[in-house]
């Protein structure tokens, strides 16, 4: 099952290539993957833990090398997550302009490297999967984006490059560490070797910084942020949806996969640094989220704010904090998937995304008002949405390292910090929401409302992630296993 | 085990789910729906008020073992079933006024939607029985309050105030949730019954525990409107009056002190919080009395009377009476309540005019929305036997006794109540009519009476032994005898009279000062401390990382040496798709690396 959630995405986009019929097969391809990873995902048998629904094909007995993949809890949410997203953002791609069969199959590969990457036990095949994504990204927003598409493509082109290589150094160091008789990249073989302590203390250091630098520049940690705003503010909607929501979480399934359990001390010895730099994103971005005039930037920014509470969950390295983050990854990637899909259909409405110059769209746009109220208040954190169960699990993950009676320390501090970008959150969603859609109408004529049929993914996304904020607890025992046997308790 | 408080808690949820579901078109069907879900829902809540021991099952929410459980279990003791009651019943009453009241508003489904809605979370924070559970609620309050005073979104003022209204209770629960991670990192538990077998440990540390409960107070602060975060709630009047009555008068400005007297346990241990809580509700009496003198919209006035009232409320809590607190909040819901929906009775028979020089007369055209409001007023001087006579005595007689300085200034604020409560029936509803609008109002329908009615009757009763005691721990007979409540009627007196002899048969308000009419200025104070700090922050990292990362450190160093420049101007040659060949390329060199080194 779950080799076909792996590559139906890719034969589909390939058929696609081929000529079949655009939109009716990218549907159907997605529709199929997303009842299979929801199969799997309930499927899943958490009482067992480790990874089910393993295959496993030889590539070279010399390098123990496999094409193998596998699934444990954290890996099917992020399937589960992609799938949600794929389908929601094939359906929000309305009327393409030009190579429409290309459109859509890129959409699909970007979901099908995202979700290859989640589901492969060897880190080779983990890599090459994300890189298959960024392909696609940098020929959507180059091909179909809009402004100044083609330096947007460039630069968030050769960030994540750059990115994906400071990564790879840090994978092959990590595959040097292990001792020369049994290298691998098998990802249950590393994980077995450094349960056994066999990376040595003075080898974690190295290795985690090279990781963090890599995957840190993939999901955009400050300072190696600045190409998501304009990638966001350039690509067409339902690329922003998918590399948001999706293909950005890599980096961070990767510290959660790789850092967390193979790495804890040099997580813990270097959780100082990370605190600084995800204090950055939290407080610095969420200002500077602020001060931005454009919808599209806007959310562009959010979405790079956003990131330092996952990050906060995993630097906490314990099992809520990091339970905590993969449920935040899944429910901010299910709301600014909404958010960027009802700011695309704006795009195609008004003739701009400038906050001062928009207002009062929910009277002839009350669908599309609902949904990016019920999007922006996911992002905010209100309770009932995936969101605000899991910021409340990074919270208390957190806020309880070192804890005393006497003082705050860093990791309280921090938590405060964090608390205090909730409010700052609050601020720029709610002034935007409250620009655009309430007040006296800017508009002279009518803006039509978004279409009937563009309720189904709205309703899809919203869904999911009420789904998982009501009953949260059916991630945790699923995303738990993961980490407890590797963290402290 | 009963499922009462699940259908309860749950079927306003349910009505408002339908509305927004199913029956957005059907107006009338939508506001059925959401009366007979609070209807149904009040029914059960009296039959679990009947029932001594009702329990109710619970759920896991969150259960992440050694770390973090959070149930969603409920707390079934008086102290909730009252307030279950209150909510409810004021709920109900509120319901039936809104199918007169928003008759033929064009948004209506949606407004019952939001009003179900908030009885659900309401209901939800007064059953809770742990921290987070309660916070759930809390935020979701908060959200029903932001729908339902922007429902008129397209006026620029109701969609600031509701934006307004959010962010304050979100600066307040900012320190409520700080509060309580530090009550759960000292506990181990966010269980209320759990936490309180282990205040020793939070109690050994005086200092903690002060932060603690001030911490927790922060949300009180915020929801119900106290100084300094007490900015929003005057300007929530924006929304429809029922709302102003239910929400922002009768229940959920009130649930910041539910939630203070809920977890008594915590609050009462440490006497420096509780000198500030007591501090802080004495200044929010006094300061909104002081401005309330000298507004001229209805509701604002009323907004202002709810503040001071709120004020006493915490003043109560501070002052270590819980009892006193909850027989305030309980009179309070009852006349507020009716003070907003005589107030809305009077707006939409002068066509939604609020400014009361241009009322006046009022009593003899709408003669019984003119008893009831009196009943109201009567009731919020405190003038026997009506409700507020009788817990505004419970606490002036308890500062009496424990701080004379904020027993004068709790004196003092009775006597402004008197005067601006006076002030406001004299200039609306005696006289003759200020306008041909005012002249030419008539009664309202019977639908909005009937509210008025059973509320009238409630403000005239809910304050008498024989009735309060069935729901409430009356707070103890004062120990100064006849002094007090003949001190809070003469105060009563007073100001009753002065605004007698000043404003009758006036047509403009003979008194006017600055400071007063414009609030204190707080709301030009905080804008311009926001765009001081945050603003001006916010402007400069915009600022350094468009420009100074990017543009210089990010850009400059690449062009170094990356060679972009090269790069860029390949791409403006065109052929896009060629360059991600090359890409392709570049990655499977890497693969061809990593895999034979």
């Amino acid at each position: 099952m779950l080799l076909l959630i792996v590559f139906l995405p890719i034969i589909a986009s390939a058929a696609l290539l081929l000529g079949a019929p655009a939109r009716a097969t990218a549907l159907g391809a997605s529709a199929i993957t997303l009842v299979l990873s929801v199969l799997a995902f309930f499927d899943y048998d958490h009482a067992q833990a480790g990874f089910a629904y393993v295959r496993s094909f030889p590539i070279s007995t010399d390098l123990r090398l496999n094409f193998a993949v596998g699934a444990d809890g954290l890996s099917l949410t992020m399937i589960l997550l992609s799938s949600v997203v794929l389908l929601a953002a094939v359906w929000f791609t309305g009327k393409v302009d030009r190579y429409e069969n290309a459109f859509y199959a890129c959409l699909l590969l970007i979901a099908a490297g995202a979700i290859g990457a989640f589901a492969s036990l060897d880190l080779l095949f983990f890599y090459a999967f994300h890189e298959l994504a960024l392909i696609p990204t940098f020929l959507l927003i180059g091909i179909w984006g809009s402004g100044n598409r083609r330096a947007a493509a460039w630069k968030v082109t050769i960030y994540l490059a750059l990115g994906s290589f400071v990564l790879l150094i840090g994978l092959i160091m990590l595959y040097r560490a292990l001792p020369a008789a049994t290298r691998t990249f098998d990802l249950r073989a590393i994980q077995a070797a450094a349960s056994a302590g066999q990376i040595a203390p003075a080898m974690q250091s190295p290795i985690y910084l090279w990781l963090l630098a890599g995957f840190g520049t993939l999901i955009s940690l400050v300072p190696f942020h600045t190409w998501a705003p304009e990638a966001y503010a350039s690509a067409p909607a339902p690329a922003a949806m998918l590399h948001a929501g999706v293909l950005k979480k890599f980096g961070l399934y990767g510290l959660l996969r790789i850092a967390l359990p193979m790495l804890p001390d040099a997580v813990r010895q270097w959780s100082n640094l990370l605190l600084v730099l995800l204090l950055a994103n939290i407080i610095y971005i969420g200002l500077a989220t602020t001060a931005q005039r454009r919808l599209d930037w806007m959310l562009g920014y959010s979405s790079v704010m956003h990131m330092g509470y996952i990050f906060l969950g995993i630097v906490s390295v314990n099992v809520l904090g990091a339970t905590g983050a993969a449920l935040l990854m899944f429910a901010h990637g299910i709301s600014i998937a909404l958010l960027f899909g009802i700011t695309g259909e704006l795009r195609k409405r008004v003739p701009t995304l400038e906050l001062d110059a928009l207002g009062g769209l929910a009277r002839t746009m009350p669908i599309a008002s609902f949904a990016f109220g019920l999007g922006a208040f996911a992002a905010i954190g209100l309770p009932g949405f995936a969101n605000f169960a899991a910021e409340i699990m990074v919270f208390f993950g957190a806020f309880r390292n070192g804890f005393d009676f006497q003082h705050f320390h860093f990791f309280q501090w921090a938590t405060l910090l964090a608390l205090w970008g909730v409010v700052i959150s609050a601020v720029y969603l709610l002034r935007a929401y409250r620009r655009i859609f309430w007040g006296t109408s800017a508009e002279p004529a009518a803006v039509p409302d978004i279409s009937f049929g563009l309720r189904l993914p709205v309703t899809l996304l919203v869904a999911s992630s009420l789904f998982f904020g009501f009953f949260p607890q059916t991630l945790i025992e699923r995303v738990a296993p993961t980490f407890r046997t590797h963290l402290s308790k | 085990m009963s499922v009462l408080p699940w259908y309860a808690l749950l079927l306003p949820l349910f009505a408002s789910a339908i509305i927004v579901l199913l029956t957005q078109r059907a107006r009338n069907a939508s506001a059925y729906i959401s009366v007979a879900a609070v209807l149904i829902s009040f029914i059960c809540s009296c039959i679990i008020f009947s029932r001594p021991n009702i329990s109710a099952a619970q759920l896991t929410w969150i259960d992440v073992p050694n770390f973090l459980r959070v149930p969603i279990a409920f707390t079934l003791d008086p102290l909730s079933k009252t307030m279950l009651l209150i909510v409810t019943g004021v709920g109900t009453l509120i319901h039936v006024y809104s199918l007169g009241y928003m008759r033929d508003d064009a948004g209506k489904s949606r407004y019952f939607a939001a009003l179900s809605f908030f009885i659900f979370s309401m209901l939800g924070i007064v059953l809770a029985n742990n921290f987070i559970m309660m916070f759930i609620f809390w935020e979701l309050v908060g959200v029903s309050s932001y729908l339902l005073i922007g429902h008129w979104f397209e006026r620029d003022a109701a969609a600031d105030a509701a934006k307004k209204a959010f962010i304050t209770n979100r600066i307040g629960d900012f320190g409520f949730m700080l509060g309580i991670l530090m009550v759960w990192s000292a506990t181990g538990s966010v269980i209320f019954n759990d936490i309180a077998p282990h205040i020793a440990r939070i109690t050994a540390n005086p200092t903690f525990l002060t932060i603690c409960v001030l911490l927790i107070f922060c949300g009180a602060v915020g929801k119900s409107a106290q100084f300094p975060l007490h900015v929003w709630l005057p300007d929530a009047m924006e929304g429809p009056t029922p709302v102003s009555a239910l929400i922002h008068a009768a229940t959920m400005v009130a649930a910041g002190v539910y939630m203070l007297v809920r977890v008594s346990f915590l609050v009462q241990a440490s006497p420096e919080a509780l000198r500030v809580i007591a501090w802080i509700g004495t200044i929010t009496a006094v300061m909104a009395a002081l401005i309330a003198t000298q507004q001229d919209d209805i509701k604002r006035i009323l907004a202002y009377s709810t503040l001071s009232q709120l004020g006493y409320m915490i003043m109560a809590v501070g002052l270590a009476s819980d009892e006193a607190a909850m027989f305030h909040l309980f009179t309070h819901a009852f006349f507020k309540a009716l003070l907003f929906l005589g107030a809305g009775s009077v707006i939409i028979a002068l066509h939604h005019e609020q400014n009361i020089w241009k009322m006046g007369g009022q009593g003899k055209n709408m003669f019984l929305t003119f008893v009831t409001f009196a009943c109201g007023t009567l009731a919020i001087i405190g003038c026997p036997p009506f409700a507020g006579f009788f817990s505004k005595d419970a606490i002036l007689a308890l500062a009496w006794e424990r701080d004379r300085l904020i027993f004068v200034l709790a004196l003092f604020t009775a006597l402004l109540t008197a005067w601006y409560m006076v002030r406001l029936l004299v200039v609306v509803f005696l006289g003759k009519g200020r306008t041909q609008t005012a002249r030419a109002s008539q009664e309202s329908s019977n639908i909005i009476l009937l509210p008025l009615v059973i509320l009238a009757l409630l403000a005239l009763i809910g304050g008498l032994n024989f009735f309060a005691r069935h729901f409430l721990v009356l707070p103890h007979e004062n120990r100064a005898g006849a002094l007090v409540p003949v001190l809070a009627l003469g105060a009563m007196i007073a100001g009753a009279a002065a605004a007698i002899v000043l404003y009758r048969g006036r047509n403009e308000d003979p008194i006017s000062i600055a400071v007063l009419r414009n609030k204190f200025y707080f709301d030009e104070i905080y804008a311009a401390l926001i765009s001081l700090t945050q603003g001006s922050l916010a402007r400069l990292a915009a600022f350094i990382d468009r420009w100074l990362i990017d543009f210089v450190v990010v850009r400059g160093s690449s062009k170094a040496t990356w060679g972009v420049g090269t790069l860029v101007r390949l791409v403006q040659v065109g052929n896009l798709q060629a360059y991600a060949f090359i890409f392709g390329l570049g990655i499977i060199w890497i693969i061809y690396f990593a895999i034979f080194r």
